[in-house]
């Protein structure tokens, strides 16, 4: 020890410690912590390590010396792989998302008046337990458009886009007035003029329960231009003409149809919901008429959030709910914490507030977001509770979303004792260099 | 605002455009607008949990809980009328507060000495045991699962209320000794040393002094530790078996059936964060400075 850090250490201890503390007092002040300490983190951990290095025997007890072959296992079963491909995806992700929201919220959130209510609205979720936050998204990513809200607004957003397709599966019900299939679009088969009434009859709509679109069917009279009813040519209980509207029949509104001049389009309309439909504008000439196939394909029932490809995302969208709020409660108050002056001074000086936020906030503000970016990454690492949930209500796609912690649990659940420590002592492994920060700022701190 | 306010005043650039004006203020506009906005998806998801924890599953499959806007008729207490009833769950609603609120009292009381120890008692080697609490502060408890669970079972507590506090109460000191050794620190020495001048014991200041002026990082310490315990999953699931399970393991294993079971998990789900949710609005401030302290300042 130099005379300097001797000295430093002399003045510490005597400006530390007042007369009259015993050093035997401190035993008895630190002895519980210190035997929960060491029984239940730094035993396991070091038992960990070793066990890691041994396999399993069937009733879980630890088999013969393997070496490095559990490590081995986490880099090659295709089942680990598929976990650590996905802790890739979140640490890469996640973190940085997160952070970034959080800092834009912080930098909004201080120009508005409402910042404390609109802080603790995002903050809350951090409150709220995985098992609930996982039921929440669960409920959320439901497949189905009409029970999960994910799809509802999915669905909608395509419908607006790509028009929603109404009469998935009908086809003609003469084959003689319409041909072609429902990937190509129906056509007439025999030319239309105008002055005509066109029926263009159809079938394959689910009469138990019809859209709403649709209503009793009715025959429209001869007027200016191509008139017609489209419609399905079928009722409940069966009964009527073919071809012809008869009672109970629906007519098929929203039904888009193009006039078809050699070949080229030359007009759409759409179908009212009583079948009528007309082209007012074509006075001459002979045309074909088309039930386009967009009328008749599948309807875009949403994405498959909890399947296979999605989950991950999925899942680390509901993370992003839970921990935004948190980036940005610690950001806020790092900006906080920035000299008045330095900003000020830069708008004195004809900044933008852009400018200002580039070149002084930012900078300034790195360290802050340094501690978040990594207490973010710590968490993403050991992520458990909301993956494990969301892949239980997912039923068989649920192991698409597998985590390092979530393979661990399962190898733990199979006493596959071995393998489980080999992950946990990888995801130790993984926290290190957090570790050596945390003791390399604490020791900067005290200097 | 108010930066913006004293620039102007600074520059003197109340002859700022008119143009210039419109744009700020219809700024704002957008900006606050843009926020609610982001405010209410933020409510979204927990509205949604709470309006479908007031429908049967029946209704769950027909639609979504935004049906119930539209058709209030589909909203009931039965299902929490349910839940009252269903014994298991209510003995594992029993079982979170039994494991909960042990859990805190220790990890402040054991934390506190040990705290009070590392700031103010100088013994050979202080430095360096802070420094691997320090280093335990991040350390995964999925690394302790299996050697605990063995020694649970040779001291024959497995399965047992005291077997998953002990694990929260351990794995929650590293945190509690370091939050609270650094506000201890903080105290006046002068306060210190009159007590023990006036021959105090080590035991009547800790108790008469560090306890109540430490009071602000305690309470920080408690609500984190509180709100960790109660949201946990992963330590119960290992350590408890199906008598001494709290809430979120018996919701958790009904998430498999999760479109028959809704009836149970959205109401269980809302149950189990009401406490939280509380626990939270009530005492803000020293959660955030929990949380703050707790990102390993």
């Amino acid at each position: 020890m130099s005379q300097a850090e001797g000295r430093s250490r002399a003045r510490r201890s005597r400006r530390v410690t007042p007369p009259g503390a015993r050093r035997w007092h401190a035993g008895v002040f630190l002895a519980p912590a210190l035997i929960l300490l060491l029984a239940i983190v730094l035993y396991p951990l070091a038992y960990s390590i070793v066990r890691s290095l041994f396999n399993d025997t069937p009733s879980g007890g630890a088999g013969s010396w393997v070496g490095l072959s559990n490590y081995k296992h986490l880099f090659t079963d295709s089942t680990t792989l598929r976990a650590l491909k996905n802790n890739v995806i979140w640490v890469l992700v996640a973190p940085t998302v997160v952070t970034i929201l959080g800092l834009i919220f912080a930098v909004l959130s201080e120009r508005i008046r409402w910042a404390t209510v609109f802080k603790t609205v995002l903050f809350m979720p951090m409150a709220i337990s995985g098992l609930a936050s996982a039921i929440t998204f669960s409920l959320i990513y439901a497949d189905q458009p009409s029970r999960g809200l994910a799809n509802t607004v999915t669905v909608g957003i395509h419908d607006i886009f790509e028009g929603s397709s109404r009469y998935p599966g009908l086809h003609p019900r003469d084959a003689s007035v319409l041909e072609g299939s429902d990937k190509s679009g129906f056509t007439t088969k025999a030319a239309v003029t105008p002055g005509a009434v066109v029926m263009l009859p159809l079938t394959g709509l689910d009469l138990t329960s019809p859209p709403s679109s649709t209503a009793q069917a009715v025959t429209p009279t001869a007027g200016t231009g191509v008139t017609g009813v489209v419609w399905n040519d079928f009722a409940l209980g069966g009964g009527g003409t073919t071809g012809s509207v008869d009672h109970g029949e629906r007519g098929l509104g929203g039904m888009t149809i193009q006039a078809l001049s050699q070949g080229k389009v030359v007009a759409t309309t759409k179908a009212d919901a009583d079948g009528d439909f007309s082209f007012p504008s074509l006075t001459s000439g002979s045309y074909e008429l088309r039930l386009p196939a967009s009328n008749f394909a599948a309807a875009f029932n949403g994405l498959s959030w909890l399947g296979p490809n999605l989950i991950t995302p999925a899942i680390i969208l509901a993370w992003l709910w839970i921990y935004a709020g948190f980036a940005m409660v610690l950001l806020a108050a790092g900006m906080s914490a920035l000299p008045r002056d330095a900003l000020e001074a830069a708008r004195v000086d004809g900044a933008t507030e852009w400018q200002v936020f580039r070149r002084v906030t930012a900078p300034l503000l790195a360290p802050v977001l340094l501690v978040v970016f990594v207490t973010l990454v710590i968490n993403v690492l050991k992520v458990f509770d909301i993956v494990f949930v969301i892949e239980q209500s997912a039923g068989a796609n649920g192991k698409y979303g597998d985590v390092l912690a979530v393979s661990l649990y399962q190898d733990f659940g199979d006493q596959q004792y071995g393998l489980a420590s080999a992950i946990g002592v990888f995801l130790v492994l993984l926290v290190i260099p957090a570790v050596v920060s945390n003791i390399r700022r604490f020791r900067r701190d005290q200097q | 605002m108010t930066s913006l306010a004293s620039t102007d005043i600074v520059t003197g650039s109340i002859h700022r455009s008119l143009a210039a004006r419109i744009v700020a203020r219809t700024g704002g506009g957008a900006l606050r607008v843009l926020l609610v906005i982001v405010a209410l998806i933020w409510l979204v998801p927990t509205f949604g949990l709470l309006v479908e924890s007031f429908r049967n599953s029946a209704q769950y499959t027909n639609g979504g809980w935004w049906d119930a806007i539209a058709h209030p008729g589909q909203l009931t207490v039965q299902n929490y009328s349910n839940l009252v009833h269903n014994s298991s769950i209510m003995s594992s609603f029993v079982n979170t507060f039994e494991i909960t609120v042990p859990a805190t009292l220790l990890v402040i009381v054991i934390g506190a000495a040990a705290g009070y120890a590392f700031a103010w008692i100088e013994f050979p080697g202080r430095d360096w045991l802070f420094l691997i609490v320090v280093g335990l502060l991040v350390i995964p408890i999925q690394i302790a699962l299996i050697p605990v669970l063995r020694l649970y079972g040779w001291l024959g507590i497995s399965g047992s209320i005291v077997s998953v506090v002990l694990f929260h109460v351990a794995f929650g000191l590293p945190f509690a000794i370091f939050l609270l050794r650094n506000y201890f620190a903080g105290i006046p020495r002068d306060l210190l040393e009159a007590a023990r001048m006036d021959g105090a014991s080590e035991a009547r200041i800790f108790v008469r002094l560090i306890l109540p002026l430490g009071l602000p990082a305690i309470a920080s310490l408690g609500i984190f530790q509180f709100l960790w315990v109660w949201n946990d999953l992963l330590v119960a699931l290992v350590f408890t078996n199906s008598s001494s399970q709290p809430i979120t393991v018996a919701l958790a294993s009904q998430t498999r059936q999760f479109g028959s079971s809704i009836d149970i998990l959205a109401p269980g789900a809302f149950l189990s964060l009401v406490v939280p949710l509380i626990v939270f609005l009530a005492f803000q401030r020293f959660f955030v400075q929990g949380v703050m302290a707790g990102s390993v300042k």
